[in-house]
């Protein structure tokens, strides 16, 4: 069927003028979106009468970063667990969104309609640093608290004021690698991390204080993030002769094939030890790496055998929660559920409304006894400031622990 | 004037073909109609501006892919690569002090183009299953090469706070999606009406006659190495527009605007929507993108069931993508007898 | 100096030898069927996980597993070609491209459904773990084992090949389908068998690459671009070539990062655009 032209045109202005007509008449208030079965519970459409505190729980749960995501949310139904979903009068909201990361643009996006659409009081999650960097300036533009419970390189909480962070940072927890490394014998070190934002850190923090102490390092390696083979990285270290290797790689399946490869080019049997940050012995992982893991030094600020009321309280609430199939507890989900239970005590404090400003404030200034030690938010950098614990691997009753030595106390976030 | 009438789509053979006819580069009914879902999409769906923007983007994207891989036959899983190069360029354009964003774009593209047009060479020679090979070479050896050089890229952790000027001097990228739709709408209209062009010129007659048959090229005189050449060049540059609008609108570029999922995903999305038709990528980029949201709450564990099962299904039942699927339609309807 | 080179050259050989295993399937459906199958890895990471569930649940010794993977992945592949891959064989490449990544995320999602997301491990047994002192050289018992039972593999194959009957009826396969079944070879039966051999090493390569490459579920994706280079690069169908493309890979890799770590994945991808540009077909091509 084919009109003359200038027809065709008419009826295209037509349709277009009539549909900008039926905007100007419709301005319904929080119109229903398309349906997201996935939140929990059902969203009720956005209202002004505030009956509900709701939070955004952005990270990756699908894709090769999937743990991240899920130790998070754990965290979060443990905090519920135990102590509810009703604050200060208001039902808590969590709506749960996949990156399928790291996609920061999803990330972003996500944020936006949470922020735009939703209406959510606070941002939390944030698995991954570029997904935490590109969600900041909604942050920012939309006065939305942005509670980090994971990411860990130091630039983050410079990007957005409404940043704070309950996780850690890697150099929080290289730095004192390094004073402890000198005061227990081991002077010749080489590094090994993997070449990335957290990795980098590590490797300044624990060369920074390690050196400062008198300490030598013999040899600097960065290891791709994709790397299947460490054979090339484990035999340098080897040529290198050092007493101790430092390893910096993210919780998963490198320190599996780190942990395989060191041991199967005979560098334990040549007396060289793996002194680490703790990632390397993440408590959920530690069950797949076994027996190879024992003996190892780690700096962190988590252990699942931390000896305390509040560690034994939250790893009950952690499995009431989810049950045996979610594993062992680690640090991705303490800092959840602290991240929540600020969340909790600024709606105490603030007695269920939102005011972001105010919100800051109180998260500023929040301490708290966490599961794994006192904590405080540092209130210039929005950082958390907390204990990091030296550990070692032990067998505890059959099982393998990062069994603590010794603590400093109240470090601060070095890289500022 | 008339168009000659359209021959019933062979429904026989098990790869339908776009119906033939000769070519008209006419403004149909069909096309307001179709251009007028986004406007109506951008007034019914005010709180979904910004997931809209990133369909329309990913659209532009994938019409890109559909001139290499629909129009020209030249199976590319690397096409990433030249969006990505687009999305850094436009990226550090504007954390240098250029943050206009028009010009900008004009950039991405170019630079997009002239990437294109050195790597066109390695691509257009050689069977299928090298041609493949070199193309995701390519698309691995840019991610690499991102990667390595992180102190410009960024590296992992990506390139943020994009400083980008207002568009037009008037309208600021704002949290809502608004700006951010309308611009992205307005580029991929005008590389919309760029590409019918081409695909409607002698030029783009050729491409598909080399596709169809690019032995018996020669015999009437048609180059068919610049051929691919300019078609791969073509493909590249909206690439390259499409990922500088991506990393204008969100002002935020990572690592992954190179990766082999980005490839992979535009090259399903291609042959969902159905290849060498100039609606393809549209309806393919939208189905896709929509659906991957949509599971992705759902089950964000499992969505990759659903695509592995849709793709599976879309090969062994709609060969020609949904396009393909309302074109035998159509010609099944015209077949019946009255 | 030189004992550095030869461990590290000696690890190359052993991660070349291991992509070669899983690889070979591939090189061989390719070449026989031209067929490309990016699903492929899919089959060497259901191996793994099979060796896993029989060591654990089954208290299996790890050994025993192998034979065990090899004919349980065999089978699959045989089911599946029949099945699945019969009704694509004869369609475009970007088709084929589109069908076997579609299998290969279903194989994904569901292993992730019935294992999980995290990596896998296992126990190896004390007499696979630890080094072995050869010549004044260190080398990983395990490795040694890999490289062995490659090289056994290889001979298995060649003889398999090249004496019997059935390698003369694939080589024909490969060479001229029409023909050879003109000539009444039964080139169905030929493409399954040899689908089933592929498989069943691919899966026998997962099973022993677990220790080296590691397990989760997104495996196919992972070294999905290792083997589709040594099977480019090898040339389609030609086993010796895969051999070669193999360990060449493993070892310009693992050497390349030690003595230039920074030079990450450069070397491999770049190594594998000037290869395809100067031999197109492949290192060693069998169709003529």
């Amino acid at each position: 069927m084919l009109f003359p032209p200038a027809i065709r045109a008419a009826i295209a202005t037509v349709g277009v003028l009539g549909v900008l007509a039926l905007t100007a008449c419709d301005k319904k208030p929080g119109d229903k979106p398309a349906a997201q079965a996935g939140d929990k519970p059902a969203a009720p459409p956005a209202d002004d009468a505030k009956t509900t505190i709701k939070i955004g729980l952005i990270a990756p749960f699908s894709g090769p970063f999937a743990d991240i995501g899920k130790q998070i949310q754990y965290g979060v139904k443990a905090y519920l667990k135990e102590h509810g979903d009703t604050v200060a009068g208001k039902k808590i909201e969590v709506l749960v969104r996949d990156t399928t990361g790291p996609v920061p643009e999803v990330a972003k996006r996500l944020a936006q309609e949470l922020v735009v659409r939703d209406k959510v009081d606070f941002l939390a999650g944030f698995g991954l640093t570029p997904e935490a960097l590109a969600v900041a300036p909604v942050a920012t533009e939309s006065k939305t608290p942005m509670i980090i419970m994971n990411a860990a390189t130091a630039i983050i909480t410079t990007k957005s004021p409404y940043i704070v962070r309950f996780s850690m940072t890697l150099p929080q927890i290289s730095a004192p690698m390094g004073d402890w490394a000198n005061k227990n014998g081991i002077h010749k070190v080489a590094t090994l991390v993997a070449d990335y934002g957290p990795g980098i850190d590590a490797e300044a923090a624990f060369i920074k204080t390690f050196t400062a102490g008198g300490g030598q390092v013999l040899e600097s390696l960065r290891v791709p993030l994709k790397n299947p083979e460490f054979s090339s990285f484990i035999q340098r270290i080897k040529d290198a002769k050092p007493e101790a290797v430092f390893v910096f790689v993210p919780a998963g399946e490198q320190c599996i094939t780190f942990m395989k490869s060191f041991h199967e080019r005979g560098l334990a049997e040549a007396g060289i030890k793996i002194i680490a940050t703790g990632d390397l012995t993440d408590d959920h992982m530690l069950p797949t790496i076994g027996d190879p893991a024992l003996g190892i030094v780690t700096t962190f600020h988590y252990s699942v055998a931390h000896d305390s009321p509040e560690n034994k309280a939250f790893l009950k609430a952690y499995t009431d929660a989810n049950g045996s199939e979610a594993g062992q507890a680690n640090f991705m989900s303490v800092a959840a559920y602290d991240g929540m239970a600020a969340i909790f005590e600024v709606e105490r404090k603030l007695g269920g409304t939102m005011d972001a400003d105010k919100a800051l404030e109180i998260l500023k200034h929040f301490t708290a006894t966490s599961p794994r030690g006192p904590i405080a938010i540092d209130p210039e950098t929005r950082n958390v400031i907390q204990s990091v614990y030296v550990r070692r691997v032990d067998k505890v009753n059959g099982e393998l622990r990062n069994v603590e030595l010794s603590q400093f106390d109240n470090v601060k976030d070095p890289a500022k | 004037m008339t168009e000659s009438p359209e021959p019933a789509a062979s429904a026989a053979s098990p790869e339908p073909r776009p119906a033939p006819m000769l070519p008209t580069d006419r403004w149909r009914l069909a096309d307001s109609l179709l251009w007028l879902a986004p406007v109506v999409a951008y007034v019914g769906f005010p709180h979904h501006r910004v997931l809209g923007s990133q369909v329309i983007i990913t659209a532009v994207f994938a019409l890109s892919l559909d001139l290499v891989l629909g129009y020209a036959g030249i199976v590319s899983l690397g096409h990433a690569a030249f969006f990505g190069l687009g999305a850094y360029t436009a990226a550090l354009l504007a954390v240098h002090g250029w943050g206009e964003p028009l010009t900008g774009l004009v950039c991405a593209g170019a630079i997009a183009a002239v990437a294109g047009y050195a790597t066109s060479f390695l691509v257009v020679r050689g069977r299928a299953l090298a041609q493949l090979m070199i193309t995701l070479g390519v698309g691995l050896l840019f991610l690499e090469a991102a990667t390595k050089a992180a102190v410009v890229t960024g590296g992992i952790d990506g390139l943020p706070d994009v400083p980008m000027w207002r568009v037009l001097g008037l309208f600021r990228f704002d949290i809502a999606g608004n700006t951010a739709y309308v611009y992205s709408l307005v580029v991929a209209f005008g590389a919309f009406l760029v590409i019918k062009r081409i695909i409607h010129s002698p030029f783009g007659l050729s491409l598909r006659a080399i596709r169809e048959g690019a032995r018996r090229m020669p015999a009437l005189g048609a180059p068919v190495g610049r051929r691919l050449v300019a078609a791969f060049t073509i493909g590249a540059g909206l690439a390259g527009v499409a990922g500088g609008l991506l990393a204008q609108t969100t002002q935020f570029v990572g690592l992954d605007v190179l990766d082999f999922q980005r490839s992979a995903a535009v090259t399903i999305m291609v042959s969902l929507g159905g290849t060498g038709r100039l609606y393809g990528a549209f309806v393919g980029a939208g189905l896709f993108m929509l659906m991957q949201d949509y599971l992705a709450r759902q089950s964000p564990e499992y969505w990759q069931l659903w695509i592995g099962l849709l793709l599976v299904a879309v090969v062994l039942f709609a060969r020609g993508g949904v396009l393909g699927g309302f074109d035998a339609v159509r010609a099944w309807l015209a077949r019946r007898p009255r | 100096m030189v004992a550095a080179f030869l461990s590290v050259l000696f690890d190359g050989v052993a991660y070349g030898s291991l992509l070669f295993v899983i690889s070979v399937g591939m090189s061989v459906t390719m070449g026989l069927m031209s067929f490309i199958n990016l699903a492929h890895g899919a089959f060497a990471m259901f191996g793994g996980y099979v060796a896993i569930a029989l060591m654990k649940r089954a208290g299996v010794p790890f050994a025993a597993t192998l034979p065990a993977v090899m004919i349980a992945m065999a089978l699959a592949g045989a089911v599946a070609e029949r099945s699945l891959y019969r009704w694509v064989s004869r369609t475009r490449p970007l088709d084929q491209v589109l069908f076997t990544i579609g299998l290969a995320f279903i194989a994904t999602a569901s292993a992730t459904y019935v294992w999980g997301p995290s990596q896998q491990n296992i126990a190896l047994p004390a007499v696979l773990t630890g080094q072995v002192h050869v010549g004044g050289l260190d080398l990983g018992a395990y490795r040694l084992f890999l490289i062995a039972v490659v090289v056994v593999i290889t001979a298995v194959l060649h003889a398999l090949v090249a004496r019997t009957r059935f390698g003369a009826q694939l080589r024909a396969a490969v060479d001229n389908p029409h023909a050879a079944a003109g000539l009444g070879i039964p080139v169905d039966r030929v493409f399954t068998i040899s689908f089933a051999l592929g498989s069943g090493l691919a899966g026998l390569g997962g099973a022993l690459g677990i220790d080296v490459l590691g397990l989760d579920p997104t495996f196919p994706f992972k070294f999905m671009v290792y083997f589709l280079v040594v099977v480019v690069v090898g040339g389609e169908g030609s086993i010796l070539g895969s051999a070669a493309a193999a360990v060449a890979l493993g070892v310009f890799d693992v050497v390349g990062k030690y003595y230039i770590p920074s030079v990450g994945g450069f070397l491999i991808y770049g190594l594998m655009v000037v290869l395809l540009l100067v031999f197109p077909h492949g290192l060693f091509r069998i169709r003529k």
